[in-house]
């Protein structure tokens, strides 16, 4: 191993398609439409129950990464992935009425905004105790690998989860029988209002993988060009039964830790820093200088995902609160498997 | 027929279900090569392999967090705590991720987490817990505490074959005391069934795991007095089966329940509960708990046997009660 105990790139090695680039930009275009519109709009407005927590500025990471999944890998995405369920096919339908504490949505009522997941699109859903779904990725990905699966399972969290038990168990897991999972860290800086410097006593999270024995990358978060390279990366290396890595994506939350949260503690001179980084335009400027991108084709898909989550709204508003009846049900099986 | 002792009837069961359903498999603290400190799993990573029988590190959050993980995609896993003491560890995982799946998002989660409870060996305040209280009112999960070898083996085979997260304490006190012929052929005992162990007229002890012999101990000598007693092992204590329990109490109406779990928020309790809710009227005492007092469990053995319940102090609770 060289001196240098993570990776850091400054040449890429997976380049996506024009079709996949145009794809990636769809997806970023999307999720940020969708959480506009739930964070800015129906939140505000009173029509989301309970909490909301975006991935604004942040969508190349779930998006650049998720593209890599096959339909049977497993995923268990964290709580600023929203890119990773629309990528996966859950419809942004079903994702609203989620919020709206709607009978149709993921988890029927149950549980609400991103704590939800659905087995036939191979979706674990995220638990509010951060880092819990470290040792689950692990056990699907062991699963895989005792039934001899070409699958892979991929895993989300934020700086902030890394610093729980957990995290540790279940990389250390992975890593010592060489498990196909990719444990993606997105380091926005801030856990709700504490700072990485009051978190970790190292530059970067992927510091820690020599530890496991396994190769650290840390990378541009908000270049998604990069994500995607460095996932690709890991990906392959658990697809191809090398094992676990651990992927450091550098980013920044660009709101409160939840729609309730001024974010106050932030320095104002920083959003204003992560503004010019803002993965969505500095993506499309790539694309429009490559030629692979017209204005008037942004705009179009600009407006595509405006009526993708229009159409979403009114349709999740359309949808049936859960009868108070059903409250005692399915705590236990009761004949039918999801 | 053979004799088997309560601990090979685990072993028993685990191995039958290995055999018959390759999704079953098993993964905990020195499981493997060592066959576990108590040698439950003894064996089996010669027949099974070690993709099958998976030696862990010392991470009891990791191990029920990669049952869950195997579990959501199709797997049936047995997750061993080396004692189950130390599921504390474990809690998050079991009580957060497993226990609220399905409930949430429709997702089963068929584990079973297992492990050597209870005291009476010396093993101090950290290897003789019945921790069974802490997960007792947590919806989602099903716990069973078997007394004997048939219920050991028939319940570890349920709790396999359950589609829903199975915490199995065993009782370690129990391990190679207790043994008893069992069939051949393919059993198992359904969980949330609990057994009459013995009939009687005049009272009645609820109880379940070691204690179910304490039980029929004091029963043996209150019946040199007359006494005629009903002894009713849970076997299965979430969910309780309320059939049972309301109808030794309607038999007998006379009560005294017993655990060796620590007295306050204990499973008795709820028992106690459940009777006076629904069988008040059927009565004719106070309803009795006997249970360790609220401390935790004691090595030196003075004090361990000042802490678990005594046939002696068995019998002179339903003394009392059987003269009320």
């Amino acid at each position: 191993m060289a001196t240098e105990p993570v990776t850091r790139r400054a040449r890429f090695q997976h380049v996506p398609s024009e079709k996949t680039k145009l794809e990636m930009l769809h997806f970023m275009k999307l999720t940020r439409e969708i959480e506009d519109r739930i964070e800015r709009k129906l939140y505000r407005q009173g029509r989301i129950v309970g909490g909301v927590y975006v991935g604004l500025g942040q969508e190349a990471i779930s998006v650049g990464t998720a593209i890599h999944m096959d339909k049977d890998d497993v995923v268990a995405p964290s709580h600023r992935d929203m890119g990773i369920f629309l990528m996966r096919g859950i419809t942004p339908q079903r994702i609203i009425a989620q919020y709206m504490g709607r009978r149709t949505g993921l988890t029927r009522g149950r549980d609400g905004n991103m704590h939800m997941g659905d087995m036939n699109y191979n979706v674990i859903a995220f638990v509010s105790h951060l880092g819990d779904n470290v040792p689950v990725a692990a056990g699907a990905a062991l699963a895989f690998k005792q039934r001899g699966e070409k699958r892979i399972a991929l895993c989300y969290n934020g700086e902030g989860a890394t610093s729980r038990g957990d995290w540790h168990e279940g990389i250390n897991l992975a890593s010592i029988h060489k498990l196909p999972v990719v444990y993606f860290v997105n380091n926005n800086a801030y856990a709700y209002s504490t700072p990485v410097s009051l978190q970790m006593a190292i530059e970067d999270v992927a510091m820690r993988a020599p530890g496991y024995g396994i190769p650290g990358e840390v990378v541009d978060g908000n270049d998604i060009l990069a994500v995607y390279d460095a996932a690709k990366r890991a990906v392959d290396r658990a697809r191809s039964g090398e094992g676990p890595s651990l992927v450091e994506f550098k980013t920044f939350r660009m709101t409160g830790h939840s729609a309730h949260d001024d974010a106050g503690y932030v320095p104002p001179e920083l959003f204003e820093e992560w503004k010019q980084k803002d993965p969505i335009p500095r993506f499309e400027k790539t694309l429009l200088e490559e030629g692979v991108l017209t204005e008037k084709r942004r705009d179009e898909m600009q407006a595509e995902c405006a009526k993708i989550v229009d159409d979403a709204v009114d349709w999740a508003e359309q949808q049936p609160y859960p009868d108070g009846d059903e409250v005692t049900r399915d705590v236990y099986y009761e004949g039918q498997e999801k | 027929m053979a004799v088997t002792t309560y601990i090979d009837a685990i072993k028993e069961g685990m191995w039958e279900e290995m055999e018959k359903d390759e999704r079953v498999f098993i993964l905990g603290e020195d499981v493997g090569i060592y066959g576990g400190a108590f040698k439950v799993t003894k064996g089996m990573l010669d027949r099974f392999g070690p993709m099958r029988v998976i030696d862990t590190p010392i991470s009891e959050s990791a191990i029920v967090g990669a049952a869950i993980g195997a579990a959501l995609v199709g797997m049936r896993p047995v997750a061993e705590m080396q004692f189950i003491d130390f599921i504390s560890c474990a809690f998050d995982q079991i009580v957060n991720f497993a226990a609220k799946c399905r409930y949430r998002w429709n997702a089963g989660v068929p584990i079973v987490v297992r492990g050597p409870c209870g005291g009476g060996v010396h093993g101090g305040p950290f290897h003789s817990q019945n921790p069974e209280s802490y997960f007792f009112n947590v919806p989602g999960l099903k716990i069973v505490c078997p007394s004997t070898a048939y219920d050991a083996k028939g319940l570890i085979k349920a709790a396999i074959r359950d589609p829903d997260p199975v915490l199995y304490f065993e009782h370690k006190y129990l391990y190679r005391r207790i043994k008893e012929d069992l069939p051949t052929e393919d059993f198992v005992v359904p969980i949330g069934k609990a057994a009459l162990r013995r009939e009687g007229d005049d009272l009645s002890i609820i109880t379940y795991g070691a204690m179910v012999y304490r039980a029929l101990e004091a029963a043996d000598a209150l019946a040199k007095d007359g006494i005629s007693v009903e002894v009713l092992d849970l076997r299965t204590i979430l969910p309780l089966d309320e059939e049972a329990i309301l109808a030794t109490a309607k038999k007998t109406s006379k009560i005294i329940v017993l655990h060796e779990a620590t007295m306050t928020g204990g499973p008795g309790g709820e028992v106690v509960a459940r009777i006076a809710e629904k069988a008040f009227e059927y009565l004719d005492g106070p309803i009795v708990r006997i249970a360790p007092p609220d401390t935790p469990v004691p090595y030196s053995p003075p004090l361990e046997e000042a802490f678990l319940p005594q046939v002696s102090g068995i019998v002179a609770a339903a003394r009392k009660l059987a003269a009320y």
